[in-house]
């Protein structure tokens, strides 16, 4: 269905799945990102988003269904965690030519996108969270990237700096017309340029558009309206409840383990899945 | 001049030496010591299989080395022992074997201390011509591969989405610690290679500002703990192969005292005061 649509899409996943050691970490997953589109996948811990992020990159393959990458895609991806060791000797200068030899004219673009110009000659393991977020941000977008993957990016950030950075990857997805996959800790606020969210947990709970925090006199309250623009309130529409066991109630009362077969004998999910039920328990 | 058996020792042992430094960075940054130290150990293994089958034994400890590093990645994939455990169990039984098989060829006479610690002393033309072409295609190979192993080194995740194959890398890599290891074997010995790889490079570590320099700067100091080690063995009359990793030691040591730590320091004042600047 996906190719009915105008633009092809930079990548897509249909009815991707994994497993590892007999468990399905993410099964299911239709996903797809075009031009300009900006897709958010949200999700409690362990609901398998940076697992979805990496079979859309190639970096997992998948066990079942395809993966798909456009031809000559060129990809620019913020990684949830990357530690620099002590020992290598790695300044920021160099680690926005780790990968692409990116011309010096790319280099001064991102850097000044970014804002890391005082940082060029600083040792990346030295660098603050928020500091090195955006260095990550500034070597992913030097290399011009059609499809821009963003792992938690505005994870340990502060409100702030994560409303700038929100606002920068709008920015940059105008400017660079390239596609945005982007991974948010937020089970409910969202990037408000968000084209598209997919609600994950072991596979697509729901799907859809956020609603305008302007809309929302609870938001409005909380955030206030002036950082509004770059927030918005995504509404889940979910037909049923994970349960603590790992199994899944649906709306008729009826309980089954269909979402994902054999999965629900894992400690650190099945605690997950109930912080989820918690937190989203007038969502079913 | 190669005449004299001391000129002959010092040319291997830079020869080495270079090589060694820019490898053992990679050591270092992949924290790959024990990985280097098992292959060294049964390196031993590939000096009792030469002699049994009569073969070239820098060619069979290249053999032995790549076999074990396959047969460590094969049991990382199936087995339920942690790598550590594995390198441990692989290291061991590599060197037992080794032993065990010189052990049984009575017909062999064979100088067990200078496999364990280097003859460095012995070497002959024809040893400084295998150090110098096999380093040179190793350190032509490894500025190959440089780009994709250091970005790996970095994040291998990265260096996959962005469309690198880390994997060829990685097994590049390996090969070139297979070579180096055949031959350093005669310079400084089984049980003191992995020290020449990571010395120097951990010396280096306190004055350079860039992967590239640090490289340069162990091959730098891997030299100098060669002459260094050569010349005091010469004067104090110390086995020549634990001489070198001491003046390699040494050198390490230096690189902690207060005095290196105001080189480096003067070398990075602009960063760190642009550093203040920005609020850190």
């Amino acid at each position: 269905m996906n190719m009915l649509k105008p633009a092809e899409p930079l990548v897509s996943l249909d009815n991707a799945g994994i497993r590892r050691d007999g468990r399905w970490l993410v099964r299911g997953v239709d996903l797809s990102v075009r031009p300009g589109e900006i897709v958010t996948l949200i999700g409690p811990n362990g609901s398998g988003k940076s697992t979805t992020a990496k079979l859309a990159l190639g970096i997992l393959k998948p066990d079942h269904g395809i993966a798909r990458r456009r031809d000559g895609l060129r990809v620019g991806y913020v990684p949830q965690k990357l530690s620099v060791d002590w020992t290598l000797p790695l300044s920021v200068e160099r680690f926005l030519r780790l990968i692409a030899r990116v011309a010096r004219d790319d280099i001064e673009a991102a850097v000044a996108r970014t804002g890391i110009g005082h940082l060029r000659r600083a040792e990346v393991r030295n660098l603050s969270g928020g500091e090195f977020q955006r260095v990550m941000l500034a070597r992913a977008i030097a290399r011009r990237p059609d499809l821009l993957v963003l792992d938690e990016p505005v994870q340990g950030v502060d409100f702030s700096s994560e409303i700038a950075l929100y606002e920068l990857i709008g920015r940059l997805r105008d400017e660079l017309r390239c596609g945005v996959l982007l991974i948010s800790h937020d089970l409910h606020v969202v990037m408000a340029a968000t084209d598209r969210v997919i609600c994950l947990n072991g596979h697509v709970c729901c799907e859809g558009t956020p609603t305008a925090v302007a809309s929302s006199d609870a938001y409005k309250q909380l955030f206030g309206a002036r950082d509004g623009p770059a927030l918005a309130v995504y509404e889940h529409q979910h037909d049923h409840t994970h349960l603590p066991d790992g199994r899944v109630r649906h709306a008729d009362g009826t309980i089954t383990d269909h979402c994902h077969p054999g999965d629900g004998q894992h400690q650190g999910e099945d605690r997950d899945r109930g912080r989820h039920d918690a937190t989203g328990a007038g969502d079913a | 001049m190669l005449d004299d058996f001391f000129i002959r020792a010092l040319v291997a042992g830079v020869g080495v030496a270079l090589v060694a430094g820019p490898l053992g960075c990679f050591v270092v940054w992949r924290r790959l010591a024990y990985f280097g130290d098992t292959l060294s150990h049964a390196a031993l293994l590939g000096v009792a299989l030469a002699f049994l089958f009569e073969v070239d034994t820098t060619l069979a400890v290249f053999a032995v080395s790549v076999c074990v590093s396959l047969a460590l990645v094969a049991l990382q994939r199936r087995a339920t022992l942690s790598s550590d455990a594995l390198l441990g169990l692989l290291s061991h039984s590599a060197l037992a074997l080794g032993l065990v098989v010189l052990a049984f060829m009575t017909w062999v006479r064979i100088d067990l201390m200078g496999l364990l610690f280097g003859d460095i002393l012995a070497v002959s033309r024809a040893d400084i011509l295998v150090i110098y072409l096999g380093g040179s295609l190793v350190i032509a190979v490894l500025a190959m591969i440089w780009h994709p192993l250091f970005a790996a080194t970095v994040s291998r995740e990265l260096a996959e989405a962005e469309g690198m194959n880390p994997d060829r890398a990685d097994v590049v890599f390996m090969l070139l610690m297979a070579v180096v290891i055949a031959i350093a074997l005669k310079i400084v010995g089984v049980l003191l290679i992995t020290a020449m790889l990571i010395i120097p490079a951990a010396a280096a570590r306190r004055f350079v500002r860039g992967p590239e320099h640090m490289a340069v700067l162990a091959a730098v100091f891997g030299a100098l703990s060669v002459a260094g080690g050569l010349f005091g063995s010469l004067e104090w009359d110390t086995p020549s192969g634990p001489s070198i990793v001491v003046a390699a030691l040494g050198l390490f040591v230096a690189s902690l005292t207060p005095l290196a730590r105001l080189a480096s320091v003067k070398k990075n004042s602009t960063p760190m005061s642009e550093r203040g600047a920005a609020g850190k």
